[in-house]
Order: C-alpha cells, then sequence, then structure tokens
C-alpha cells in the first residue's frame, strides 16, 4: 500500500488545498458587514429593537456550489464504502425514499386541522401499525425523534407507570456494562440512579448478578437483544420473568433490532417498552449524524402513558366516505410531549416507505443476510473474536495493538474502520457491523484490511493515516484550547 | 433477485453461489442455522406486510400523502415555512452529506466537520455569545437542556425555571419533562400585551430562581421590548437568562450578547427546511463560561500532522457514550444534516439577504395588519406592538367558524381564542396574501 489508491488521487483531484487549508471557510473567502443603523430609512424598527450589525460570508451561488461539493469530496459515506461501525447499522438507502419525503403532499404545517392533514395521519397510523407488528408491540408513538428520546419516553413512561401504581419510590435503573452510554445518561436523566450489571463469562447477562441487583426499588432493566457484543441473550424469559417478579418493567433497546426482523420480537421476549431506531433498522441515510427517528412500542399496560397526542381511526359512523378518516388523541395518562410537534416526520415517512418496499420477505430477508455477514467476516479476519455465535455484530480484540490505531490504518486501504474501544469487556475492541448490503466480495475487502493491519508495526500504526484526505489529527490541542467558531481562529 | 422483484432484500447483493460460499466458510446450511434464538421466543408467524416493487411503494406514498389537502398555510407559532432555495436541496442531498454517519473518523470526515463548524460560527454570530453547539432535537428540547444546564451551572441553589405564561404547550410539556428528573420545578410568570410584564417579572423573581426564559418574536408575533430590563433582573437574582428565538429573528433583532443573555435556544430549521409536519433544528448557543456543561456535540479546530488546520468533534468526555450517567445530555444522533441545510441557506442568503428576509418579516405583518383590520368585523393587530412575521387579529364571528371557513377556500390559520386567529406572512408570496384578504373578506361578510 505505498501507492496512493485510485479513490485518494480523485479526492486530491477535487482538493482545494491553498494556504494551509484543505479548503477555506466561506468567512476566508469573504466575510461582509451589512449595518442596520437608525439612519437607514430601510430600518422597519427603532434602533433600540434591533442589532447594529451583522457580519457573514456573501459569496455568489457558483462559489457556493463549489464549496459544498468540495467539502462533500472529503467526506466517506455509506455511498463511497463499506462502514461496519458496530451498533450503528450503516446500511444502504434506497434512492426512491428521498423522492417520496420530498413530495409536496409531504410538508405540511404542523398546525394544519386533522381534517386537512388525513394523508399525514394515514401514513403515520400506518406506521404505527407496521412497527407494532414488527416489535410485537401494542401501542406506538412516533413523536421521539431520536433513539435517545425514545428512550426518555421509555423512561418517562415507567415513571409514570409507577407512580400511577403508587410505587414512586423505585428509584433504579439496571443497565448492563456493555450497553449503549445513552441508556444510562437518558435513566440519570430521567432522575433514576443507575445500577450498573455484569457480564458473565461468555458476555451476557449474569442472572446471579442480575438476582442480587433487582428490588422493590428496581424500575427497569433496559436491554439490548443481541447485545452490543452481537449475543442474543438466550436466558430473556427468565430475566423477563425475574424483572416482573419484583415489579420492574423490561425495556428493550432497539438498536440492534436488524438482527432479528422477522426471527423474534421484543414483545414475544417479554419487554414491555421498547424504541425502534428507525434509521437504523430500516432506513434513514444518517446524514452525518441525524435526523433520526426513535418511535416507541409499549405493550397496553403502557399505552395509556406514552406522549400526546397519538392518532387513531376516527369514528365516524355518520361518513359515507370509503376510505377511513383519522384523529390525533391524547393518551389517557399521557406524560405530555418529548418534542415540540410531531417529531421527525420526514424520516418517519422514509421508514414508511422502507418497510413498505421490503415487506414481510424483505424484512426476513435482511436479517438473515446481516446475520451471515457478521458471521462470515467474523470467520475471516486474524484478531481473535471472541464469545459467539453471533449476530448481527461481532467485537474483535486488536490484542496488543492500540484499536484507535488499527482505526487509523484501516483508512489507509479505503474503508471505514469498525466502531474502537467499546464495549469495553473486549480489551482493545473493535466492534464490527458489516450489516446486509455489503456483498462477499466487499467483505473480503474488509477481511484483507484487517489482516493487513493485523500483521503490521505499532510505527505505522502510529503514523497512519497517510492516504486520508486529512492526516491523524491532534484531538489534545482541540480539546485543550477550544476554538468553535471562525470567529475564535487567529489570524492564521 | 435484484430491483424490482419483490423476494428478499433487494438492497443484498449476495448472489446465490456467494451466499452459498458464505455459508461454508461459516460452517452452516443455512441463514436460519446462524439464529442462536431459543424456540419459546422464536417468531415464527408473519407481520402480514406485503412486498411490493419501488414503483409500487411510491405509488401507495404518493396515495396516503395525496389526501392531504393543498392549502397556503398562513401558519407560525415556532415553525415556519419560507422558500428553500434550490442549491439547498441539491448540495444537501449529493449522498456524501446525506449517508455518512457520526464523524468519529475526523480524517475522512472533515467536509462535514467544516460544515457544522461554520453553522457553529454562523449562530456564533447571530448571538454573539461565543459557542454554539451542532444541533439539538427542536426549540421544545433545546430550551429543556437549557434549563438543565442552568440546574448544572447555577450559582444560586434554587429550582424555579420562569417561563412566559403565552410559552406554547409543546415547549411547555417538552421542559416539564425534561426537568421532572431533577428537583426543577416550571412556573409561568404573566405577560401583558404579549411582552413580559416587568412588575409582574419582578415580583415572581427570588433566590430560589434558576432560570427565566422569555422569546423574541413571542408566540403571538410581537417583538418583545424589555429585552435589557429582563436580563437586568436575571443577572440580580444571579440566574440564567435563556432567550428563545431564531436565525431569521436574530439576523435584525437585539442581539442577545448585548442584552445579557446566557443561553440563545430556539428553531434554526426556520432556515432550510420547508414545513415538514414540525421536524426541526434546535439551536443552543452560551457563553464561553459554560463550556464543559454544553449538551451535544461541538467541532472544534486542531491541526493534522502535516500542519494543516483540521476540525475534530472536541470535548467528548461530556458526551453520553463516553461519561455515561454523568453526561451533560443523553443526546446522541441529533440534527447534524438540517443544520447542514441551515448553513447552506444562511450562506446562500448572505448578511443582506438575512437582514432584507427579516425586514420583510416586519413590514408585510404590518401591512397584512393594516389590510386585515381594514376588513369590516375584524380587527388587527390586536397587540398594541411591533410585530415580526405574525400577528393575533380579532374576529367578531366565532374563530373556530372564520377558521373553517377560510380552509373550505384553501387557507389555513391559526385559532388562539374564541375570537381571535393569528395570521403569518412567512413563506406565503404577496398574490396569495392577496387571495387571503379577498376570502377573509368573503368568510366575515
Amino acid at each position: 500500500m505505498s501507492e496512493r489508491t485510485d479513490q485518494q488521487v480523485r479526492y486530491d483531484q477535487a482538493r482545494y488545498v491553498e494556504d494551509g487549508h484543505y479548503e477555506p471557510l466561506l468567512a476566508e473567502k469573504d466575510l461582509t458587514s451589512a449595518e442596520i443603523d437608525g439612519d437607514d430609512t430601510d430600518s422597519p424598527l427603532p434602533d433600540d429593537l434591533t442589532r447594529d450589525d451583522l457580519e457573514l460570508p456573501a459569496l455568489s451561488e457558483p462559489e457556493l456550489a463549489r464549496h459544498y461539493t468540495r467539502l462533500s469530496q472529503m467526506i466517506y459515506a455509506i455511498d463511497t464504502g463499506p462502514y461496519p461501525l458496530g451498533s450503528c447499522t450503516m446500511k444502504y438507502n434506497p434512492k426512491f425514499m428521498e423522492d417520496v419525503a420530498a413530495l409536496p403532499t409531504a410538508a405540511v404545517h404542523p398546525d394544519r386541522s386533522e381534517r386537512s392533514t388525513q394523508g399525514t395521519l394515514e401514513l403515520m397510523y400506518r406506521l404505527q401499525d407496521y412497527l407494532g407488528r414488527i416489535g410485537g408491540m401494542d401501542a406506538v408513538t412516533l413523536q421521539p425523534p431520536a433513539g435517545a428520546a425514545g428512550e426518555f419516553v421509555g423512561i418517562r413512561v415507567a415513571v409514570a407507570y409507577h407512580e400511577h401504581n403508587g410505587e414512586s419510590h423505585r428509584n433504579e435503573v439496571i443497565i448492563p456494562e456493555s450497553a449503549h452510554g445513552t441508556n444510562f445518561a437518558t435513566a440519570a436523566l430521567g432522575g433514576y440512579d443507575v445500577v450498573s450489571l455484569p457480564s458473565d463469562d461468555g458476555g451476557r447477562v449474569d442472572l446471579e448478578a442480575l438476582e442480587a441487583a433487582l428490588s422493590e426499588n428496581t424500575a427497569a432493566l433496559m436491554l439490548t437483544n443481541p447485545n452490543t457484543l452481537g449475543l442474543f441473550e438466550r436466558d430473556i424469559a427468565e430475566i423477563a420473568e425475574m424483572v416482573h417478579d419484583v415489579g420492574g418493567l423490561l425495556y428493550y433497546d432497539g438498536a440492534n433490532l436488524n438482527a432479528l426482523l422477522g426471527r423474534a420480537r421484543p414483545g414475544d421476549m417479554g419487554f414491555d417498552v421498547m424504541h425502534y431506531n428507525v434509521h437504523k433498522t430500516f432506513a434513514t441515510p444518517h446524514g452525518g449524524g441525524g435526523p433520526g427517528a426513535g418511535p416507541v412500542g409499549v405493550v397496553d399496560e403502557l399505552a395509556p402513558f406514552l406522549p400526546s397526542p397519538r392518532v387513531r381511526e376516527a369514528d365516524d359512523a355518520e361518513s359515507d366516505a370509503d376510505e377511513p378518516t383519522y384523529e390525533l388523541f391524547d393518551p389517557e395518562q399521557t406524560i405530555g410531549k418529548v418534542h415540540g410537534f410531531q417529531g421527525n416526520w420526514l424520516v418517519l415517512v422514509k421508514t414508511f416507505a422502507y418497510i413498505a418496499r421490503l415487506g414481510d420477505e424483505g424484512l426476513t430477508d435482511a436479517s438473515a443476510k446481516a446475520v451471515l455477514n457478521a458471521n462470515y467476516l467474523a470467520s475471516q479476519i486474524d484478531y481473535e473474536v471472541p464469545y459467539g455465535p453471533f449476530h448481527h455484530e461481532f467485537v474483535a480484540s486488536a490484542g496488543d495493538q492500540d484499536a484507535a490505531d488499527v482505526a487509523k490504518r484501516m483508512l489507509d486501504f479505503g474503508v471505514h474502520p469498525p466502531t474502537t474501544k467499546w464495549p469495553e469487556i473486549v480489551p482493545e475492541a473493535l466492534m464490527t457491523e458489516p450489516t446486509e448490503v455489503e456483498s462477499k466480495a466487499t467483505l473480503d475487502r474488509l477481511a484483507a484490511a484487517f489482516n493487513a493491519v493485523a500483521a503490521e508495526d505499532d510505527e505505522t500504526l502510529e503514523s497512519a493515516p497517510e492516504r486520508t484526505t486529512a492526516r491523524r489529527i491532534d484531538q489534545t490541542s482541540a480539546a485543550r484550547s477550544p476554538r468553535l467558531a471562525w470567529q475564535a481562529l487567529d489570524d492564521e | 433477485m435484484h430491483g424490482s422483484q419483490p423476494t428478499g432484500s433487494p438492497y443484498a447483493p449476495h448472489t446465490d453461489e456467494e451466499g452459498a460460499a458464505m455459508l461454508e466458510a461459516v460452517d452452516a446450511e443455512t441463514a436460519d442455522d446462524l439464529f442462536d434464538i431459543p424456540p419459546e421466543v422464536q417468531f415464527d408467524d408473519e407481520f402480514g406486510i406485503d412486498s411490493r416493487t419501488e414503483r409500487e411503494t411510491r405509488r401507495l406514498v404518493r396515495s396516503i400523502l395525496d389526501r392531504n389537502d393543498e392549502l397556503i398555510e398562513l401558519l407560525g407559532r415556532g415553525h415556519y415555512g419560507y422558500y428553500v432555495p434550490s442549491l439547498v436541496d441539491h448540495l444537501a442531498d449529493r449522498s456524501e452529506f446525506l449517508t455518512s454517519y457520526t464523524q468519529y473518523q475526523p480524517e475522512v470526515s472533515q467536509g462535514f466537520l467544516q460544515v457544522l463548524f461554520e453553522y457553529q460560527s454562523l449562530l456564533v454570530e447571530l448571538t454573539g455569545l461565543e459557542i454554539a453547539n451542532c444541533s439539538m432535537y427542536d426549540a421544545a428540547t433545546a430550551l429543556g437542556e437549557a434549563a438543565t444546564l442552568a440546574d448544572r451551572v447555577r450559582s444560586v441553589n434554587g429550582h424555579r425555571v420562569l417561563v412566559p405564561d403565552l410559552l406554547l404547550e409543546g415547549r411547555r410539556s417538552t421542559l416539564e419533562n425534561y426537568v421532572a428528573g431533577t428537583d426543577l420545578e416550571v412556573e409561568s410568570y404573566p405577560t401583558a400585551d404579549a411582552n413580559v410584564d416587568l412588575e409582574a417579572l419582578e415580583d415572581a423573581v427570588d433566590d430560589d430562581v434558576v432560570m427565566i426564559y422569555a422569546e423574541n418574536p413571542t408566540v403571538r408575533g410581537t417583538i418583545e421590548e424589555h429585552l435589557e430590563t429582563i436580563g437586568e433582573i436575571t443577572t440580580d437574582a444571579k440566574a440564567l437568562f435563556a432567550l428563545g428565538t431564531d436565525p431569521i429573528a436574530l439576523s435584525l433583532l437585539q442581539r442577545p450578547a448585548d442584552v445579557g443573555v446566557d443561553v440563545v435556544v430556539g428553531d434554526a430549521s426556520v432556515l432550510g427546511l420547508p414545513t415538514s409536519y414540525g421536524m426541526g433544528l434546535g439551536l443552543f448557543a452560551t457563553r464561553e463560561e459554560y463550556l464543559r456543561q454544553v449538551p451535544g456535540r461541538l467541532v472544534g479546530v486542531s491541526e493534522d500532522d502535516t500542519d494543516r488546520r483540521a476540525y475534530t468533534l472536541t470535548l467528548q468526555t461530556r458526551e453520553q457514550h463516553i461519561r455515561r450517567e454523568r453526561a451533560t445530555s443523553n443526546i446522541c444522533t441529533n440534527q447534524a444534516w438540517v443544520a447542514l441545510r441551515s448553513a447552506i441557506h444562511a450562506a446562500a442568503l448572505g448578511p443582506n439577504g438575512m437582514i432584507d428576509l427579516a425586514k420583510r418579516g416586519v413590514t408585510r405583518a404590518e401591512s397584512l395588519a393594516d389590510r386585515v383590520d381594514d376588513v369590516a368585523g375584524v380587527r388587527a393587530p390586536v397587540h398594541d406592538r411591533r410585530h415580526f412575521r405574525e400577528f393575533v387579529a380579532r374576529v367578531d364571528q366565532p374563530a373556530s367558524a372564520v377558521a373553517a371557513d377560510l380552509e373550505e377556500r384553501g387557507f389555513a390559520v391559526h385559532v388562539v381564542d374564541d375570537h381571535e386567529i393569528q395570521l403569518c406572512v412567512a413563506g406565503v408570496p404577496d398574490d396569495e396574501l392577496d387571495g387571503f384578504v379577498a376570502a377573509l373578506e368573503e368568510v366575515v361578510r
């Protein structure tokens, strides 16, 4: 790999290196100050209600087109190569969904009347129904704007449920140590104390530790299944029984649902409440960090506490229309809202389109191929892969190598590295999730990259990457002297 | 097996031969053998969801959404449908932007990191505050995060969060959910003629207040005239002054840093997003002294090994994936791509375009209020204030009936009260406003 890859050569041609910048900031190309003062007869407001001036770049449309196009060429994306980030489920997104989300009829104001937004309400109703069937849940809210927001709804619903039953003393949420960081943060945001649960030797929930952690103070156990090691919690029925026996709720973190589609449903496993990361399991491109959406499903008993409003079919016996009508309603003991309006609606349109496109056969096949791909890739790499058998992802150990350095070096092979150093159960973790959309050839290429790096010495790893847009970036100085806006830059 | 045939996942590229070779490599006969699920929790039924071709799916979605009426929306109240230039769609839809993930490997994410850095810089210029994060979900959740920030940094040992009595129900309810796990309590203070009632606010303030929240413009579209005094009241109480606003308003109205604001929250999706049933982009900016307590992601400047400037996510030790239950917020996936859209829209407008758009929000609202006021049976604006984008009008007839009749004629308006409607000019072209005035005349006749 001493030669630059073709892909990198292409990037270099597109790149515009000037004065030490890969691409100058807009503010470095132009900064124009526009004044708003009392002498300005155009100003519709008196001086004391307005600012003095506004200083921003003022560039032409062609200049902007080039700026953002160049920036886009300095981004690795699922449309440019494999992206096996464990737990993030980076899979290809069908292009047609962008078109359906951009339909003019999808763009309506959230305060429109129900009568004039029957299309929006019907799509939401049908998506609620789809998600309920897929998760084995009785009722679904679409409001949470991301997975962590869905977790928050789950926690708030748990609080409301326990309060309703006169059990406000329940102040603990149990979370396996391998869980997503959001679980801990969400439980704390909800006011709960976190009880961390160790794994057993096989990487699964340690039942004895769980028994010890459960008490009359347990509000909920938050669990993902398969877990972040890619292992199915085989004792789930027993776990559910144990949690329910002490009066706690079982919460399902849906981040790993892609591995289960059509094979098992959280509702059937005994989970009471779950969120769906629709931007992972179904589709919606991640957009560089969002928007996502985190609908929440619950069993009947918890449905009265869901956020308001939800959508239901209207009971209009008088209507002679051949199409059912839909209406919004407030669940009886609703926790209220977790978003100013109704969440990330355009994401939900794409989710609906994806599920409608794949249907039973497609969804079931997606989980089959995702699991096949994970197991195949795990079998092809030279790094040690503890635990198993795997579902959608596996966690390899970089052993004596630094996982972060391994990741940087993998970039030189033109592939995106896995998630590193997490979960901490595996030393120098390389958490890898190829998803169903990668071909055998791509997986072989990924394995070749893993294996080439595994054979390299520390010096090579520490000086990587050398074939990317930017070379190794100094994280420490960024944190030590934070410069977070162009206004904070010295004259460089 | 590819393309239009709805058998299996249309996006899984495996040929039969490849699938067989892979199964052999993992010592399995079928993919089903790889699932390690105990029989008692296996799902062996069907969802009952048909598989469709792409064409059929498009037709299905279109036919459902076509049930939405085509209306001219004079609707605002926190969500605005400004015209979004084509440039925004075409650049933001480039698949490198659309299909990348959070920038955990900055060496191959420079383009997106720079966009987010430029977005943060835009908010710094608009607010005058030193730092902005690279997005929250929407205005309501940003307000919730501001309250929990106040709880962490408060110099007074209190628990009261004061918000205007006019606060939108969605924002109030979201805020209450965000603070439910703390000892904070949300209380309303009175407004007078849709501005902060300063005397009432002063009466409400004591040592126990950790945050005072105000909005400019207000929910009723009035421009808040007392920001400086509210800032003084807040400072005296050693509380945090949080202001709700948006980038277009900020282009013209008082600069928050100049009136003592500590945290600016609001919805930045007024730039870059069409009306999308309330989908938003929470903006969050604050003072440098609260840097290590800020929720959400931050992009900072650093250098790479060749000494070139490079961007990276920074101060991640505040975030949930590192700090877990001690994180400043549980937010992970945010609204990065919407921030990209807003940044491009702002760049397309430039400083003069931003100011002009804001000025039109004042002049066009005043002009529509004048015209509506001329209609017999209608009085506007109800509040004797300067307005931005929207205003409340009083109608002699029941407001709900007026709104329903207007909807029949193709116009959507807010119902505020028994005899009050609210009208917003944002994104509505002049000729459509002409049509609206004509329709209103017919309706109230």
